[in-house]
């Protein structure tokens, strides 16, 4: 699908920047310089990491957010809040439980002030639209997840909007299911029986967006920002397996890796990351092994292409990055132009007992991640060897956002556990030292002793 | 046809030909108006026929008596639930008024129900001199401030727990502030708000007695209802008498069980946010009978329809309500001056807050002056010490005893579910009706009253104990049970490593209600007489009533006070921190 009537845009986003100011002073800047337009006719899609701002930027074209500077116009009227054209279909659903599915439906006439007769005709054509018709009557606790969602469609769609915005509306669902209600979708707006111009789709799971719009505008992380506009030149129905659209979903994948690859270790510079309050991602040591002994193995022997990684471990971009950019920062792998190449420590790891990993783990961590060095350094230069947590969220406040903070600090603290490096109190809030730690020897050697 | 949704009962069935569920639902309703008429005309009779003893012990008048009581219950309910709506809401939609009225109500809470009766009477009186209706307002009230302070906590919090996803849809739809706060807001608050005021309604019964036969001075108003049934019968040492009053109160709460609360708490269930289908849903089988009739489900929508087209046309009327402002948080700091006039908006706030507070403890403190010296202070703050230990050894034994035993029946699923209305009822059993027995017993064994009236202060609220570690234990989770058998742990290391924390949020949200209520009883637990019997235990709680009954007021607000500072004191230094710890430690990831 082209843009025919573009002539006005439907929705114009213009140099919208968003940004928090941090306790510590200075600002947290969640969306940069952001420039979106959309026309009549397309299918958008906002594809980001988690933590991109791709929700947020969503939010703001919605009128939920007010963006700290920039303008919204839509239909070329600035926006002051939430406009008539405009639904939403969520990721949670957020349907009313009280309320029975047609009484759902309704509710999105509900401020329009529509007649009773006409809400209630309205409703029911949006229910037959979006083949719910037989389930009128039910609550949403009776409905399967993907029932649900058609709920959330009917309920947007029975304004007539203009515009349809979609934040992840799928991944809620089991393959199956989403695939299913996809295919429903894309099939009623290709014939035209969607009462919409357009639809603005957050996802993030490049095929999802590959397999849906017209224009795909990726996202790159801290701050946010439209990092590249790539336009999907395929007709629906799509095919997944044409070698184009593999092809275009590779291509993709290699740009989002692209971060990565800029900030590969620097000479002079021991890893990846340059200082305490680096952003960790918050993987677990198992799935750290789990994909190192993976990559080891046949067929990868070390080296991997992700988006075919990804597939063949049926996981999405989103739960699949994380895990590949920890190897990467621990310097056991390198990531490049999407893809994954092990480092020889790697296979050490790989080949080593439990005792010998978590020692090669620990290692690295002293190395290579500057957060869980510290916390080491200030346990060990303490008399009782003990630090309250509140003696590094603050370090970390001042440069991260609050749910970063706390990310970052999580991983550090299970890295460090995993790595007998230091333990932690949850109750407590509290590091600590156990006393053969101290004293620098071999961690794990009780355990030895014990079996 | 649609209506609101919490106002239609049932869906269209055709036509508005009785079915034969109607035979059975309408004699009911026709039933209940008729009372409801009969006890609202007697309210209105002059007020020399109800001072000194009106009430005749004739077991036959116990029918009148009860419907009597309970209407003036279900008015204050009626009351608190208004008031609920609105304290609450502002509470929770002005960051200026809930700055103010959290903490108030925080104090009103702990402040002792009959507290508030000796200051009311007067006032209420003089609103219809020469009618009973002063009189049955100053009850009506009283009863009302033993059930809306936890109704309107329960509102508060639920309007701060809306699930966001459902806010940001009824943003995005564009929603009036009207429409979301009985679209949204209303219906999400409802499970918490019901079962609230079935515990307010339980609360209730306990001060009924206390508050339909007041005395303050040389005032005494009796109301006819079952509470002053019992007064009268416990002045006369009637024993038969209090027997019949037990029997007509079971009955009572018995009939509104079935026919109020159970068919409201089966249909809250739909108001639950959980989508997961329920594993035990609330039954009732006045609300089946409901559901299943004809002519009244049609009755019931027709008067649906027509409250959405007043409220129609209400929005119409008020120059359209515009979308309520969305919060924007990034909005409101964009320009200086903007932040500059909230800052000074907030101190302004502040210091006026500080100011009205700082003024409002100096009159208190002036006006008990006049009558209290600084050592009479230091003595009502050791009179509060005593009934603190008696309240903090009742919960200890009470735990011993229940916590147990609650475990047991929890553990047995057909024994629970046979056990837990019972001690649902038995919470809502007024206990001050077995008191005499207990003066009784006192007085022929020559019993220490300063210890043996103790346990009275704990009859009632013990059940919450009860109740909520039953509950607790039907919740733990099966597969921790099977872990400990299969691991052969037992005994002490059982309780220790399993139960015990499985069950803490349970117990100490039921130990919270028990000492509150505790404290709430020690003034009518401290001081109980038999006919010309009257046994005096030494605590604050007597204190406060010996002072009521000689309408001694700065004696009074001084007793209020130094008991709200010790059950604020007490929620604060060990309740609070405990269950934030139970909620913290329990959570699995």
């Amino acid at each position: 699908m082209t843009n025919g009537l573009a002539n006005q845009p439907l929705f114009e986003l213009v140099g919208v920047r968003q940004a928090f100011p941090k306790p510590a002073g200075g600002e947290l800047v969640v969306l940069d310089d952001v420039n979106i337009t959309l026309r009549a006719g397309e299918i958008v899609g906002l594809l980001g990491r988690s933590g991109s701002g791709k929700s947020t930027t969503l939010r703001v074209v919605a009128g939920l957010i007010r963006p700290s500077s920039g303008t919204v116009t839509y239909q070329g009227v600035p926006v002051r809040g939430p406009s008539p054209g405009i639904a939403m279909v969520f990721q949670s659903f957020a349907l009313f439980p009280w309320l029975t599915v047609l009484e759902n439906v309704e509710a999105g006439l509900e401020a329009l002030g529509v007649p009773s007769r006409e809400k209630r005709q309205r409703a029911e054509a949006a229910i037959e639209l979006i083949g719910l018709d037989g389930f009128e009557s039910a609550y949403p606790r009776e409905l399967s997840g993907g029932m649900r969602q058609r709920v959330g469609f009917a309920r947007a769609l029975v304004v007539n909007p203009n515009l349809l915005l979609m934040d992840e509306p799928f991944s809620a669902l089991d393959v199956l299911t989403a695939e299913n209600l996809r295919t429903d979708l894309i099939e009623l707006w290709s014939e035209g029986k969607l009462p919409i111009k357009s639809i603005l789709l957050v996802t993030h799971g490049i095929e999802e967006a590959v397999l849906m719009c017209d224009r795909v505008l990726v996202f790159s992380t801290n701050p946010g920002r439209v990092r590249a506009e790539i336009p999907v030149p395929f007709k629906h129905p799509r095919n997944r397996l044409d070698p184009a659209f593999r092809k275009l979903v590779d291509d993709i994948y290699a740009l989002m890796t692209q971060r990565t690859q800029t900030t590969a270790p620097a000479s002079g510079q021991v890893g990846v990351l340059s200082g305490i309050a680096d952003k960790l991602p918050q993987v677990s040591a198992n799935l750290l092994a789990g994909l190192l002994e993976t990559l080891t193995a046949a067929p990868y022997q070390g080296h991997a292409d992700l988006p075919v990684l990804a597939e063949d471990l049926q996981m999405e971009v989103d739960e699949l990055f994380p895990i590949a950019e920890a190897l990467h920062i621990l310097r056991f792998a390198d990531l490049a132009e999407g893809d994954i190449r092990l480092l020889p420590a790697a296979f050490t790891f790989a080949e080593a007992d439990t005792d010998g990993r978590k020692e090669l783990f620990g290692q690295h961590l002293l190395k290579y991640v500057p957060l869980v060095a510290h916390i080491r350094r200030v346990l060990e230069g303490r008399p009782r060897h003990r630090a309250p947590r509140l003696r590094f969220e603050p370090e970390l406040e001042d440069q991260l956002s609050e749910s970063y903070a706390e990310e970052t600090l999580r991983a550090a603290i299970s890295w460090g556990r995993y790595a007998v490096l230091y333990t932690y109190d949850d109750q407590a809030e509290i590091f600590s030292l156990e006393e053969e730690e101290v004293e620098g020897a071999e961690p794990g050697s009780q355990q030895d002793a014990a079996a | 046809m649609s209506g609101h949704p919490y106002l239609a009962l049932g869906r269209k069935a055709g036509g508005l030909l009785p079915n034969r569920w109607d035979v059975l639902a309408v004699p009911l309703i026709l039933g209940a108006v008729m009372l409801l008429l009969q006890g609202l005309h007697q309210a209105a009779v002059p007020i020399g026929e109800i001072e000194g003893g009106a009430v005749s012990l004739d077991p036959s008048n116990l029918p009148d008596y009860a419907l009597r009581t309970t209407l003036r219950m279900l008015a204050a309910l009626a009351a608190s639930l208004v008031f609920t709506l609105i304290y609450a809401t502002l509470a929770a939609k002005s960051r200026y008024a809930e700055m103010i009225l959290v903490p108030v109500l925080d104090v009103l809470q702990s402040v002792p129900v009959l507290g508030y009766i000796s200051f009311t009477v007067v006032f209420f009186l003089s609103l219809f001199p020469g009618s009973v209706m002063g009189a049955e307002l100053a009850c009506v009230f009283a009863i009302f401030t033993s059930q809306a302070w936890n109704m309107a906590f329960s509102f508060y919090q639920s309007l701060r727990t809306v699930p966001r996803d459902l806010d940001e849809a009824s943003h995005s739809f564009r929603f009036s502030a009207w429409q979301r706060f009985w679209r949204l807001e209303v219906p999400f608050a409802m499970p918490g708000l019901i079962w609230n005021m079935m515990m307010s309604m339980s609360g209730g019964w306990f001060f009924v007695v206390a508050s339909e036969a007041i005395t303050v001075g040389d005032k005494t108003i009796t109301l006819p209802g079952i509470g002053a049934y019992v007064a009268t019968a416990i002045d006369q040492r009637d024993l038969s008498a209090v027997g019949w009053a037990i029997l007509a109160m079971t009955v009572v709460i018995l009939i509104y069980d079935q026919f109020l609360f159970r068919p409201l708490v089966a249909w809250s269930d739909k108001f639950r946010c959980d989508q997961t289908a329920s594993q035990m849903k609330p039954e009732s089988w006045v609300l089946n009978v409901f559901l299943r009739t004809r002519f009244l489900t049609n009755l019931t929508s027709a008067l649906g329809t027509g409250l959405v087209a007043l409220e129609d046309l209400w929005l119409r009327l008020v120059p359209v309500l515009p979308a309520l402002p969305v919060k924007l948080p990034a909005v409101d700091d964009r320009v200086w001056w903007w932040r500059a006039l909230m800052v000074a908006m907030d101190v302004c706030w502040y210091a006026l807050v500080v100011a009205g507070g700082a003024w409002v403890c100096w009159q208190v403190v002036d006006y008990v002056a006049t009558a209290v010296t600084l050592d009479e202070v230091g003595q009502v703050a050791l009179l509060g010490l005593y009934t603190l230990i008696r309240v903090v050894v009742l919960i200890a034994v009470a735990t011993v005893i229940w916590v147990p035993l609650g475990v047991m029946i929890g553990l047995r699923p057909w024994l629970a579910e046979r056990v837990q209305p019972l001690a649902q009822f038995l919470a809502a059993f007024p206990a001050n009706l077995l008191f005499p027995v207990a003066v009784v017993g006192i007085v022929t064994f020559h019993l220490n009253p300063d210890i043996w009236l103790s346990p009275l202060m704990i009859l009632g609220t013990q059940w919450y104990i009860l109740f909520n570690v039953i509950a607790g234990a039907t919740a733990f989770p099966n597969d921790l049970r099977e872990a400990a058998v299969t691991f052969r742990i037992q005994g002490w290391q059982w309780w220790r490593t399993v139960m015990l924390p499985g069950i803490l949020p349970y117990y100490v949200t039921g130990a919270i209600t028990a000492s509150g209520g505790a404290w709430n009883a020690s003034i009518v637990a401290e001081v109980v007489s038999w006919g010309d019997t009257k046994l005096h235990a030494t605590g604050i709680g007597a204190y406060i009533a010996d002072n009521t009954a000689s309408g001694d007021y700065p004696h009074i607000v001084l007793g209020i006070a130094v008991m709200s500072a010790y059950v604020i004191l007490f929620n604060r230094t060990l309740w609070r921190p405990l269950y934030r710890y139970a909620e913290r430690k329990m959570r699995l990831g």
